[in-house]
């Protein structure tokens, strides 16, 4: 039986975690990416893998990064050494769903698309799938301390630079 | 030079000598990309399947292609890896049409004709008819509706495979050189730590080219110029099969004087700009040398890949004239532990389709590809290193190896 005090919490909660979602692709989509690592705690990890692999329980990812020094590098690399063409994310998320706010750390499923939309114009729905999220207060602070981002497709179109 | 009759009414002519200059046609005429798939895909060549670790058990499949022909790989009641054709013999739909799992049998599921793990046909749906109506007549033999057989060799826990009899055996096919360097690398039983999948917008051949064009590593690809994690004490060189088909690049470290061997860590060396987290270029020398890349091509498709301890095969699969799909299995050996794994893991963000040294590679192929189809007759040039096909000790600062492939294309398009 859910209370009204264990709906508001619930309700609290949710809105706190959507805007920190809010947040975090509007800073991807805007391209202020040098704010990306503080989306995470210092010993946050971030991993993109594929439905595929996730579900055979293959443990590579494409994008792996475990504390902060590991998200840094990957924007440093993405503005100072490596080279494609010119794009731009348009991040949805829908579907917020809490697995678990019994502890300090929050589990949460959410789904996402992300279209993609090049220098002359060609725009592709690039990615979509799911996350699995654990996120954590720090100073007040909503942060993630996990981040897993499940690819529905195992195709890549052409490489994947900016994080999702 | 011999003119090819590609398809009724068209031709192909090689505009030149050698191999030094490349007609753009070669990655965009559909004639050519038709006969590929019959000369050179079905032709005497060796095209990566799939990995008999992959398949462990009686019964366990997996789908794969050779250019455009879907295949499947089965492990058979014996312990035996067949590969055929994944066609059935009746109306040709695909028999399997799951990635991977484990049957029986094989059945079509249009009209349930079945097939066993060897492919031979066993039994056909309504053959003796109903009620004594339709059906098989006699001069039906099922021993001629069986699958396709592809003739196979597991080297090194690689499964190989050639529609061709004709077809050298694998190791005189690349040689005792080049067969010596992947006995160098895949030293153990393998382990399958992920897959990725990348797609090119761009004929398969550009990708094969670059992949033999260790002139573009240092100049496309400037993470480890960028962030000094390149070392002027490393030294590497080309190595070709003598028939310039399959190529070997790698590089090494120099260094005298280090007797841990295996605990030796690699580090970044500081410059303008720097890794916050060198952890992703530690090295362990796990395989007793010092060598830190070698990437190998097995003509036409087939990469094999150690940069540091990121172990993978790469399989090229064209996806018609103007595109092609990359698959990338990420290996690691069977008896890693749990350090090791993570420090694969770690390392894995080089490679692969958001890799920090080989992203690139998937926007290069569709710049050329955009450029090319411009003008398709005209041509590219391929100059580093002269116009021989030749080993390089010492420099890679040749296209020795592209040409080698072109070599080989024409070799087996016979243009």
């Amino acid at each position: 039986m859910t209370t009204k005090i264990d709906l508001d919490r619930d309700l609290s909660l949710r809105l706190r975690i959507d805007a920190l979602l809010a947040n975090y692709i509007h800073c991807i989509d805007e391209d202020r990416l040098e704010e990306w690592p503080d989306y995470f705690t210092n010993d946050g990890r971030y991993k993109v893998v594929t439905r595929e692999n996730y579900d055979l329980g293959l443990p590579v990812a494409l994008i792996y990064c475990d504390g902060t020094g590991m998200f840094k590098d990957r924007i440093s690399a993405l503005r100072t050494a490596n080279i494609f063409e010119p794009h731009v994310y348009c991040h949805m998320v829908s579907a917020l769903k809490i697995l678990d706010s019994s502890g300090p750390n929050i589990k949460t499923q959410s789904n996402f698309t992300v279209t993609r939309t090049m220098s002359e114009g060609q725009m592709m729905t690039f990615l979509c799938g799911k996350t699995i999220d654990t996120v954590t207060e720090i100073d007040g602070e909503l942060k993630f301390k996990e981040r897993t981002v499940i690819l529905d497709s195992r195709r890549i179109d052409t490489l994947l630079v900016i994080p999702v | 030079m011999d003119t090819a009759q590609i398809e009724p009414g068209t031709t192909f002519v090689w505009p030149s000598e050698d191999v030094s200059q490349i007609p753009f046609r070669v990655y965009t005429d559909q004639d050519l990309y038709d006969r590929e798939q019959r000369v050179l895909f079905q032709g005497p060549t060796w095209n990566f399947l799939c990995l008999d670790c992959e398949i462990p058990e009686p019964g366990d499949y997996k789908m794969t292609y050779i250019g455009d022909a879907p295949i499947v790989v089965v492990r058979d009641e014996n312990g035996d890896i067949n590969a055929m054709v994944n066609r059935c013999a009746h109306k040709v739909s695909l028999i399997c049409y799951k990635p991977r799992g484990n049957v029986k049998e094989f059945a079509c599921i249009y009209h349930n004709w079945t097939y066993d793990l060897r492919g031979k046909l066993t039994g056909v749906a309504f053959g003796r008819g109903v009620r004594g109506q339709g059906g098989l007549t006699e001069e039906f033999k099922h021993d001629e509706h069986g699958l396709e057989r592809i003739r196979i060799e597991n080297v090194r826990g690689f499964i190989m495979g050639t529609f061709s009899d004709e077809t050298p055996p694998f190791a005189s096919y690349i040689g005792a050189e080049l067969m010596a360097s992947i006995e160098r690398v895949f030293i153990k039983p393998l382990k399958v730590l992920g897959y990725h999948s990348q797609i090119f917008p761009n004929n398969w051949k550009l990708y094969v080219e670059n992949n033999k064009d260790s002139y573009h590593a240092s100049l496309l690809h400037v993470f480890h110029n960028t962030f000094g994690v390149v070392r002027p004490t490393m030294t590497g060189g080309i190595k070709l099969s003598e028939s310039g088909w399959h190529h070997l690049s790698y590089t090494q470290r120099e260094e005298i004087g280090d007797d841990n061997i295996d605990k030796e860590k690699v580090r970044a060396k500081q410059k303008d700009y720097s890794l916050a987290d060198t952890r992703m270029m530690e090295h362990v020398l796990e395989l007793g040398d010092k060598v830190t890349n070698s990437i190998q091509t097995v003509f036409p498709t087939m990469v094999l890949q150690q940069i540091l301890n990121a172990l993978a095969v790469r399989q090229l699969i064209p996806k018609g004239v103007n595109e092609s799909e990359l698959i990338w299995t990420i290996l690691g050996f069977e008896d890693d532990d749990s350090d090791m794994d993570e420090l694969r893991m770690q390392v894995n963000n080089l490679v692969g389709p958001a890799g920090f040294i080989s992203m690139e590679d998937g926007c290069v192929g569709g710049f050329i590809q955009t450029a090319a189809k411009a003008n398709v007759d005209a041509q590219t040039v391929l100059p580093m290193g002269g116009r021989k096909i030749e080993p390089s000790q010492g420099s890679r600062v040749t296209e020795s190896a592209v040409r080698g492939f072109w070599k080989g294309w024409r070799e087996c398009m016979g243009v």
